[in-house]
């Protein structure tokens, strides 16, 4: 079976810090071309506009050529096809398969079935591994060091993947979390015994104001209205923490602030013009990282 | 185990497998997961059956069957207290005490309703583990886990 990404705990440490050092070597040389013998499906069976942009930029800065859908509607999957049968069938048309599914566990299921590697672009709201690698490459690159930063995550931490998976990947660096969310979208118990288990501090609070000014990263997030499954707790919730530049004024200097993105009303616009914003650049970052992370399963770095 | 002297409530096998102290509400489930319902050998059980240890329990006898330890362990997802004895010439010539086996292919269900195993034609696969003394499933496909309380076995193949 080839190697595939699927879940963080996929990499070893070592694993990461590779990925990391060749996507610094993507981002100051952009253009690549050693994939150009070869072709990448993308197929979202959830749209996701913006991963699916980022991973298929990505193919083609490596010159590699990217086949794929944006959404199952029009597929045969609407047609009672298993996803065993798609997956079989694209693994003997390409080189590689990135993968967006709403069902956790379907880029697991998949990658056994596959002859060729496969990423996990994400799988409901399971994993959503090159996420985790670009925050950490933001990381990293924002503060020169990815030991003893203190991260503050901001909102959603019950339903959110990505503070999930980039808490584990951390817990490899001696960080410090600050966990800041309303009492319904707390850390769930299980991270918190990760933690304990691997004697990693924490502390929990409801107040984001009194717990900017000590942090080096401010990882904010969305309250996602599709992970609920009931909507008056989504009502109740959705528009607990608003961001504005001037609670920034004691922020340390090297702080910044990384977001998932999209955002809806957690950081206002005014924090755009801040130099703590850094959330665009997270973004772009993401290219770099899925190349690197794209050649490495191909052997090629 | 029912001893000697007193009236057996399942009449005794010359040779074979006896399950003794499964809860009484869990037999249907341990039948499930023996794979009984297809097995040609001769079957007797017992449910509801006065226990000093369970209050009501059930007793399934399987005669001139043996189990691979791989196989029977499973039981101990159901009925983690359950004995087995083992029965040549009507004599108990082996007890066995069950294990939780590391790993669990099929048989559960997977608790997570938006896990890939129960949109799919794809066989369960789970890792077990203990977390303040429960019995955890840990979901090899959607990495959540499932705990005892909640477990649902798989009835048909």
């Amino acid at each position: 079976m080839p190697k595939s990404l699927i879940s963080i705990h996929d990499f070893t440490k070592e694993e990461m810090l590779h990925i990391l050092d060749v996507a610094r070597e993507f981002e100051q040389n952009k253009v690549q071309n050693f994939l150009h013998d070869k072709v990448i499906a993308t197929l979202f069976f959830e749209p996701s506009t913006r991963t699916r942009l980022s991973f298929e930029t990505a193919s083609n800065r490596l010159g590699a050529r990217v086949i794929g859908f944006s959404d199952a509607g029009n597929t045969s999957v609407s047609k009672g096809e298993t996803l065993k049968d798609t997956i079989k069938m694209v693994s003997n048309y390409v080189d590689l398969i990135v993968m967006r599914h709403p069902l956790e566990g379907a880029a697991r299921y998949a990658s056994e079935v596959a002859s060729v590697p496969v990423i996990n672009a994400g799988d409901g709201a399971n994993q959503h591994p090159t996420q985790t690698m670009l925050d950490l490459y933001t990381i990293r690159e924002t503060q020169g060091k990815l030991t003893d930063i203190r991260i503050n995550m901001v909102g959603d931490l019950k339903y959110g993947r990505t503070v999930h998976s980039l808490l584990q990947a951390m817990s490899h660096f001696n960080p410090h979390f600050t966990f800041t969310a309303p009492d319904e979208l707390m850390m769930p118990q299980e991270y918190k015994d990760f933690l304990d288990a691997k004697g990693i501090p924490y502390s929990e609070t409801r107040d984001l104001d009194g717990n900017i000014n000590d942090c080096d990263i401010l990882y904010m997030t969305r309250v996602q209205q599709e992970r609920f499954t009931d909507p008056m707790e989504y009502e109740k919730v959705k528009n607990t923490y608003n961001l504005t530049a001037s609670m920034l004024t004691g922020a340390k200097k090297n702080m910044k602030i990384l977001h998932p993105l999209p955002r809806v009303t957690e950081i206002a616009q005014d924090v755009d013009d801040t130099p703590h914003a850094y959330y665009f650049k997270q973004a772009e970052n993401g290219v770099y990282v899925r190349m690197a992370i794209i050649a490495y399963l191909l052997g090629y770095k | 185990m029912e001893t000697g002297g007193k009236e057996l409530k399942v009449s005794a096998i010359k040779n074979g497998t006896v399950l003794d102290h499964v809860p009484a509400n869990k037999l249907f489930e341990v039948i499930t997961i023996l794979g009984l319902k297809d097995c040609p050998n001769q079957v007797t059980f017992g449910m509801n059956l006065d226990s000093k240890l369970l209050g009501k329990k059930a007793i399934i006898k399987i005669a001139d069957r043996f189990f691979e330890e791989t196989e029977i362990n499973k039981v101990a997802l159901v009925a983690p207290d359950a004995k087995i004895n083992i029965i040549k010439d009507f004599e108990v010539v082996e007890k066995k005490v069950l294990k939780v086996p590391e790993q669990i292919v099929g048989i559960v269900r997977c608790a997570n309703p938006k896990c890939v195993t129960n949109h799919q034609p794809i066989t369960t696969k789970f890792d077990t583990t203990y977390e303040n003394g429960v019995l955890k499933l840990h979901c090899h496909y959607c990495e959540k886990n499932t705990s005892s309380e909640n477990l649902k076995i798989i009835r048909e193949k």
